[in-house]
């Protein structure tokens, strides 16, 4: 603004004279051109996987199981694999993340140690996936003996992935609820915890709830890590067990478009990513639901 | 403020106080002849309290009595928000922050190391300089502390009494469900004084409670300040010094660098202050 005003040229025949609006109308549509690129490459991609999705992705899809021939071939055992890892994921990082972040928000003086490990958590989340899967392949693969390529393994090494994610936004949430409503609650007597219960969580709960629905949207497109620890690139039944081997959806994508049929890599690869994106955007659906009945819960 | 400064000075030399004499001279006002035989509830001595290596108040002693209002005056930066927090401790939650010296609530140092900070405040309600209700109905907000601190019979009458003594139950009785957040914000303000009264503290704290409120809803509270002496100790931090002279009993003056320069009865200090500081502070010569 400033700087605009400083380069505008005055007009004499005005009596307040104008200001040029030059930089204001380039730099709107720079803003828009970059808001643009975003959008069209997305709608294209989307459109390109639809189109070549359609005729495969039909109910039968859907419900078999994978099958050397494409016309046969279906998703079920990677849908409900994925499905079971979201769950497991969720229910592993939500207390740990939350847990985690309250500990650093709330209880950690700001010392030295509390920096070392706020700065570390920062690097985590930027660690890529691969080396997340060594780790597990490593930690709970081979020194805890869960076996290769099981759910629980499955689960745990991709919660580690994400648990950073949460933790950060976690805290984020927490940090921002207003310091006057932490001293109005302790000035009544209340203790850490009843505080920590009855005021800081129920206000950042909304914000606790997008940060875990991100990371979630990330951890169900996961591959790397999935073929580190050992999953199986076909698998043929539905996971009933913790231990059962599961395949996820990004990872059947992936066998697929290794196979030489032509429709195995376009048609059947598009139906299964728009499976993908239907189930991703479906979770993200319902936690954002819950997540505005949380604030309408606490704006009120 | 400026005007109403120098209506003081005139009314000063209206009539001239003799010296010391000043607390009989004053008898016929309400608040000098009660002060003489009351018990003292607060009492600090040679409180010191510092934030790191600044020291925010210096050996101050004082002694509150019980039932009465006490207003803490002085500019900014002063210390005298820091004192009211040392009374209940919420300085407490401030890591730098560290208190010497002795301060007694019912004879007791409450910096002693067999006492519990979160039951010491239970024993002391707080409202804050700006309103905080927290994002729930009226009705939980002012039944918070009896929840968080266990006192869970007739929390209905409680918390109807406490509006009640507020000065609000007329305004909210039939939208008890509705959040506080929606309430103006006097209304806000005497929330979180009913909020502060309801599990029945024995001294109420008031970091300058009516500073972010317009002048109607300041004199409501003003009002409200007055009759809640009758029950509970008021300790009430204010910038306004017609504010302290309205409602207090007893008033401190804390200046600079955190020091208590003269605390006595509040026509007193109005009227013929020991100090010349404080003189200088009262009629807007300094401060």
């Amino acid at each position: 603004m400033s700087v605009e005003t400083e380069n505008g040229e005055t007009d004499g025949e005005s009596t307040f004279g104008t200001v040029s609006r030059t930089r204001d109308v380039a730099f709107r549509y720079v803003a828009l051109a970059a808001t643009l690129v975003g959008i069209v490459s997305l709608a294209l991609l989307l459109a390109n996987v639809a189109v070549d999705a359609v005729g495969w992705l039909d109910w039968q899809f859907l419900t078999s199981p994978p099958h050397p021939s494409p016309f046969e071939a279906g998703i079920f055992p990677a849908l409900v694999g994925s499905i079971a890892l979201m769950l497991l994921i969720a229910l592993i990082t939500f207390p740990l993340g939350v847990g985690a972040a309250i500990y650093l928000e709330e209880y950690a003086s700001g010392g030295l140690l509390t920096r070392f490990i706020q700065i570390n958590i920062a690097n985590l989340a930027g660690v890529p996936s691969v080396v997340y899967g060594l780790l597990g392949l490593g930690l709970f693969v081979g020194l805890l003996n869960l076996g290769f390529g099981t759910l629980l393994v499955a689960g745990f090494t991709i919660s580690l992935l994400i648990l950073p994610i949460v933790i950060i936004t976690s805290q984020e949430a927490i940090r921002a609820v207003p310091d006057s409503q932490r001293q109005a609650s302790y000035g009544m007597g209340a203790t850490k915890w009843q505080t920590i219960r009855n005021v800081v969580l129920p206000r950042a709960m909304p914000g606790i709830l997008t940060g875990t629905i991100l990371a979630l949207g990330r951890a169900i497109g996961e591959t790397a890590p999935l073929i580190m620890i050992g999953a199986p690139t076909t698998v043929f039944g539905v996971p009933n067990s913790l231990f059962s081997k599961i395949s996820a959806m990004p990872m059947q994508i992936y066998t697929w478009a290794q196979y030489p049929e032509t429709e195995f890599q376009y048609g059947v690869v598009a139906a299964a990513a728009v499976t993908l994106l239907v189930v991703f955007l479906a979770i993200n659906s319902i936690a954002i639901l819950i997540r505005n009945k949380y604030q309408q819960r606490t704006e009120q | 403020m400026t005007s109403s400064e120098t209506e003081q000075t005139d009314e000063q030399n209206a009539t001239p106080t003799p010296g010391t004499d000043g607390l009989t001279d004053s008898a016929d006002d309400w608040s000098a002849d009660q002060s003489t035989d009351d018990r003292t509830i607060i009492e600090a001595r040679d409180l010191d309290v510092y934030y790191g290596d600044e020291q925010a108040l210096q050996s101050v002693d004082v002694a509150i009595p019980e039932k009465r209002v006490t207003a803490m005056i002085g500019p900014s930066g002063c210390g005298k928000s820091t004192f009211l927090r040392s009374i209940n401790r919420m300085n407490d939650l401030i890591d730098a922050a560290r208190v010497e010296g002795e301060l007694l609530f019912d004879g007791k140092n409450v910096y002693d190391d067999d006492v519990d900070p979160v039951a010491l405040r239970r024993k002391i309600g707080m409202v804050f300089q700006s309103p905080n209700p927290f994002p729930k109905s009226i009705y939980d907000n002012v039944a918070y502390g009896l929840e968080v601190q266990g006192k869970t019979d007739d929390v209905d009458e409680k918390v109807h009494r406490a509006l009640e003594r507020a000065a609000l139950l007329d305004e909210v009785e039939d939208q008890l469900d509705e959040s506080g957040l929606e309430l103006s914000g006097g209304q806000q303000q005497r929330l979180c004084i009913a909020r502060a009264i309801a599990p029945d503290p024995e001294v109420l704290l008031m970091d300058e409670p009516a500073s972010a409120l317009d002048p109607v809803a300041t004199s409501q509270i003003e009002d409200l300040i007055e009759e809640l002496a009758e029950d509970y100790t008021v300790v009430i931090v204010t910038h306004n010094m017609q504010q302290a002279a309205r409602i207090s009993d007893r008033t401190a003056v804390f200046l600079t660098g955190g020091e208590l320069v003269e605390f006595d009865d509040t026509t007193k200090i109005f009227e013929n202050p020991e100090s010349q500081r404080v003189e200088d502070y009262i009629t807007g010569k300094f401060g």
